[in-house]
C-alpha cells in the first residue's frame, strides 16, 4: 500500500447504534486509492450501514468518516453526495424520467446540462445501446435498469464509487456480465470502489481486498488469495467454504 | 319542461356565484393542504394530527359548519375590526375550504407515504436538496394522486356550496331553498340540475388534468387547466360585469311571506332608483344579526321573535308597549332602525283541522293538555327550540306522544295526511283558510304578539330618501292580504312567482308604484 498517497476513504472508530443494538461497533480502517474493496457479511452484520455513513445516508453515532482527508460531517451534504457515485440495491431509477434524464440528474442538480454525446458515451460504458436514451424505466429489463443505475452513478465523474448489493436482484447471467463490466470500468476510470455484498464468490472474483463483517466489527481483512489460502479466521472461512464447496462439487460432476 | 329550461337560463348569476365560491374554496383548500402534506410527510405526528383534524371537520354536517363560522367570525371582529364580514362569501369560503381539506390532504399524504423508498433514497443519494427532491421527484410522482383528491374535493364542495344560501351567500342553493319553501319543484329541480351539472363538468375537467399528469401528457394537462381557468374567468365576468357596489341588500328568512315582502320592498326601492339585491333563506337568528351588523340592509322581522329570542324576555306586554321597547332596544344595542309595522301579525299559533278539532272537542290550547297526550305535534325546524314554544308548553302543561320537524310548507301537508295532529302554524299563512284549519285559542296569552316590522341596518336607516320610499308600506298590509299573497305562491295550482305575488300584494294594498 502506498502510504504517501491520500486515502480517498478512511473510517476512525466509527460507531452506529439503532436503539440499544450496535450496527457498527467501532471500525477503523483506510482504503487506498484505486482499491476495489468488497464488504462481505451476513444480513444484519452492519455492512450496508457502514457504507451509507460515507455519503451520510446514515449519520454515525460516533467516530468520523474521512473522504479525501476531510471529515464528511463538515462537508455540505448535497455537494458530498454529488462527488460520490452510488449504486443502489433497489436501483432507484426515477420512474417519471427517461433513461437520459435519469443519467443526467446529478449534473442537472448543479445546473449543468449533460450533452447527448456524453449520455451516449455513458450508456456505451455500461454496454447499453445509446438509442435507449429516450426510453422510460418501466420499459427496461431489471439488468438494463441497473446498468442505467451504474451509468447515473458515473455521470458526475466521481473518484469514489459505492455499491450497495448492486447485483442482488439480477439473474445469474446478467449478474456475472455486469459484475465484470463494472470491474473493467473500475480499472479504466481509475476509480476507488467499495461494494457491499453477501455473496463471497462475487467478492472473491471482483475485489482485490475483502473485509468480512460480523456483529458490527471487521473480523477479517484479507486479499482474495489469502482467504482462499485459509486466512481470516473462522467466520470468513465459513463464508469462503460455500463457493469452494460448490466449485468442488461442480469439478466432481464434470469429471 | 319549458319551465325548467327558462328557470335554468335564469340561473346565470347564481351559477357564476357558485363557480366562484367553489373554486375559491377549493383553491384555499389546496393552498392549506399542500404545505400540510409536505410537513406531514416529514413527521408521523404531524400526519396523524392533520389527518385527524381534517377527518373531524368532515364529521361536522356541512350546514352546521357553515353556520358555526358566523359566531367565529363575529368573535374575530375583536381582532380584525368591525369591517370583517360575518355573513356571505367569507364564512362560506372558510367552511367549504375546510371541507375540501380532507380529500386533498389524505390523497397527498397517502401517495407520499406509498412512494417507493428506493426512489427516495436514490433522490438523497444523487445529492438532491430538500427542495430539489420535492420538486423533481416527490411532486411529479404524487401529482396524479393529489389531482384525484382535488377531484373528490371539487365534487363535495360544489354540492355543499348549495347550503351557503343559509348564511347569505348567493349560490345554486337559492332556487333549491326557495323551491322547497313553496313546493315549487321546477325551482328545486333547476337548482339540482345546475349544481349536479357543474359538479360533473368540474369532475371531467379535473379528470382530464389528472390523466394528463399520470400519463405525462403535457398538452392534456394544460388543456384541462385552461378549460378550468376559462370557466372561472367567465364566472368572474358575469359576477362583476355591471355590478353596482352600493346595492341595497334585502334579507329574507326561509319562508314564502319573507320572500314576497322582500320583493315588495325591493320593487319599491328599484322604482325609487336604488340597485337592489336579495339574500334569501336566512336562518331567523342569522337574519336579525345580519341586519343589525349591516351585512344586509333591510329585513322584515316580527316583534315576538325579537322579544323572546334576541331580547330574551319572557313577559308578555301589550303590543304597543312591546314595540316601543323593541325600538328602544334596537337603537340602543346596535343602532338598528325600526321603520314601523307593516300592519299584519304573523303569530305562532297551534293549528288543527277544523273537523278534527271539533270531533275531539278541542277549542283552546288548554284542551290539549288533557286530550293531546296521544297526538303528534309538528313544527318548523326552529319551533321546538324557541322560547315561545317552551313558554306555551309550560303555561298549559302540554305533553304530546311525539313531535316532528318539517320544513314550513310540509307541515300543512303533514296535517292533511295525518302525520301530525297539531302544528305550530303561522297565523298569516294562506293555507289556514285554504285547508280549513282552526287556530286554537290562547286565553292565557302565552304566545306574544308577532307584528311584522321593517328593520333597517344602522347605516341604511340614516338614508332619508330610502325611508321615504318605504314609508307607504307602514300599516298598509292587513292579514287577509298577506294570507292571499302567501297562498298564491304556496298553492299547488296556479303558483305565481314571488315577484308577481309582491306586485299583486302592492296592488291590493293600494300602494302599487307607477
Amino acid at each position: 500500500m502506498n502510504h504517501a498517497q491520500q486515502a480517498p476513504l478512511e473510517f476512525r472508530d466509527l460507531r452506529k447504534r439503532y436503539g440499544a443494538t450496535p450496527a457498527v461497533a467501532g471500525i477503523s480502517l483506510a482504503i487506498a486509492p484505486g482499491a476495489f474493496v468488497a464488504l462481505v457479511g451476513a444480513s444484519g452484520s452492519g455492512k450496508s450501514t457502514l457504507l451509507k455513513t460515507v455519503n451520510r445516508l446514515v449519520e454515525p453515532s460516533g467516530g468520523t468518516v474521512l473522504f479525501e482527508g476531510a471529515d464528511v460531517a463538515g462537508l455540505p451534504l448535497a455537494a458530498l453526495r454529488r462527488r460520490i457515485g452510488y449504486v443502489f440495491q433497489s436501483v432507484g431509477l426515477f420512474p417519471h424520467m427517461s433513461v437520459a434524464e435519469n443519467i443526467a440528474i446529478g449534473p442537472r442538480l448543479v445546473g449543468e446540462r449533460l450533452p447527448v454525446s456524453r449520455i451516449a458515451e455513458l450508456l456505451e460504458l455500461v454496454d447499453l445501446d445509446p438509442a435507449m436514451a429516450p426510453r422510460m424505466p418501466d420499459e427496461l429489463s431489471g439488468g438494463q435498469r441497473q446498468r442505467v443505475g451504474v451509468a447515473r452513478a458515473l455521470a458526475s465523474e466521481p473518484q469514489l464509487l459505492l455499491m450497495d448489493e448492486p447485483f442482488g436482484a439480477l439473474d445469474p447471467v446478467t449478474r456475472d456480465a455486469l459484475g465484470q463490466r463494472v470491474r473493467k470500468l473500475h480499472a479504466e476510470l481509475g476509480l476507488t470502489t467499495v461494494m457491499v455484498t453477501h455473496d463471497m464468490a462475487e467478492a472473491l472474483l471482483l475485489a482485490d481486498r475483502i473485509l468480512v463483517m460480523d456483529g458490527g466489527r471487521i473480523v477479517a481483512d484479507e486479499t482474495p488469495h489469502a482467504l482462499l489460502d485459509g486466512a481470516g479466521g473462522e467466520i470468513a472461512q465459513a463464508l469462503v467454504s460455500v463457493p469452494r464447496g460448490q466449485a468442488d462439487r461442480l469439478a466432481e460432476l464434470a469429471r | 319542461m319549458n319551465g325548467i329550461w327558462a328557470t335554468l337560463l335564469g340561473l346565470g348569476d347564481k351559477l357564476a356565484a357558485h363557480v366562484l365560491l367553489s373554486s375559491a374554496a377549493i383553491a384555499l383548500g389546496i393552498a392549506l393542504a399542500l404545505p400540510l402534506a409536505i410537513w406531514a410527510s416529514r413527521s408521523e405526528t404531524v400526519a396523524r394530527a392533520t389527518l385527524g383534524f381534517a377527518s373531524l371537520v368532515q364529521t361536522i354536517p356541512a350546514l352546521a359548519l357553515l353556520a358555526l363560522f358566523f359566531p367565529i367570525l363575529l368573535s374575530l371582529r375583536a381582532v380584525f375590526g368591525e369591517g370583517l364580514p360575518t355573513l356571505g362569501f367569507l364564512p362560506a369560503l372558510l367552511a367549504l375550504a375546510l371541507y375540501a381539506l380532507l380529500p386533498i390532504l389524505r390523497n397527498a399524504v397517502t401517495a407520499q407515504a406509498n412512494l417507493d423508498p428506493g426512489v427516495i433514497e436514490a433522490a438523497d443519494g444523487v445529492g438532491m436538496s430538500f427542495w430539489q427532491r420535492l420538486r423533481l421527484v416527490e411532486a411529479p410522482l404524487v401529482a396524479p394522486y393529489i389531482m384525484a383528491g382535488i377531484r373528490t374535493a371539487a365534487v363535495w364542495t360544489i354540492g355543499a356550496a348549495t347550503l351557503s344560501t343559509t348564511i347569505g351567500q348567493p349560490s345554486l342553493g337559492d332556487p333549491i331553498f326557495a323551491g322547497l319553501q313553496t313546493q315549487n319543484w321546477v325551482l328545486v329541480l333547476a337548482g339540482c340540475i345546475a349544481s349536479a351539472g357543474l359538479a360533473l363538468v368540474a369532475d371531467a375537467l379535473l379528470g382530464t388534468i389528472e390523466r394528463g399528469l399520470k400519463t405525462r401528457r403535457r398538452l392534456l394537462t394544460a388543456g384541462g387547466l385552461g378549460a378550468v381557468a376559462l370557466g372561472i374567468l367567465a364566472a368572474l365576468a358575469v359576477q362583476f360585469a355591471g355590478r353596482s357596489e352600493d346595492r341595497i341588500v334585502i334579507g329574507a328568512k326561509g319562508f314564502s311571506e319573507q320572500y314576497i315582502l322582500a320583493r315588495l320592498i325591493g320593487q319599491r326601492l328599484e322604482t325609487a332608483g336604488y340597485a337592489v339585491g336579495y339574500r334569501d333563506g336566512l336562518g331567523s337568528a342569522v337574519a336579525h344579526r345580519a341586519v343589525s351588523t349591516g351585512a344586509i340592509d333591510i329585513l322584515v322581522d316580527y316583534t315576538g321573535t325579537i322579544w323572546t329570542n334576541q331580547m330574551e324576555r319572557s313577559d308578555n306586554p301589550p303590543r304597543d308597549a312591546m314595540l316601543a321597547e323593541i325600538i328602544d332596544w334596537e337603537s340602543r344595542t346596535s343602532g338598528t332602525h325600526v321603520l314601523g309595522r307593516l300592519g299584519f301579525e304573523n303569530a305562532y299559533g297551534l293549528a288543527m283541522p277544523r273537523a278534527a278539532a271539533a270531533s275531539a272537542g278541542i277549542s283552546g290550547i288548554g284542551d290539549l293538555a288533557t286530550k293531546g297526550q296521544g297526538m303528534t305535534i309538528g313544527g318548523d325546524p326552529e319551533f321546538f327550540e324557541r322560547p315561545e314554544w317552551i313558554a306555551v308548553r309550560d303555561t298549559y302543561g302540554l305533553r304530546f306522544a311525539a313531535r316532528r320537524n318539517f320544513a314550513p310548507t310540509f307541515m300543512y301537508n303533514a296535517l292533511q295526511s295525518g302525520e301530525a295532529d297539531v302544528i305550530g302554524a303561522y297565523t298569516s299563512d294562506g293555507r289556514i283558510a285554504a285547508d280549513d284549519l282552526v287556530i286554537l285559542d290562547d286565553p292565557q296569552g302565552a304566545f306574544p304578539n308577532y307584528d311584522a316590522i321593517v328593520l333597517l341596518a344602522p347605516e341604511t336607516g340614516k338614508d332619508e330618501r330610502l325611508r321615504e320610499a318605504l314609508r307607504p308600506l307602514v300599516g298598509a298590509i292587513d292579514v287577509a292580504a298577506m294570507r292571499e299573497a302567501n297562498l298564491s305562491v304556496d298553492r299547488e295550482e296556479e303558483k305565481v312567482s314571488f315577484e308577481e305575488a309582491a306586485r299583486r300584494l302592492a296592488q291590493r294594498a293600494g300602494i302599487e308604484t307607477p
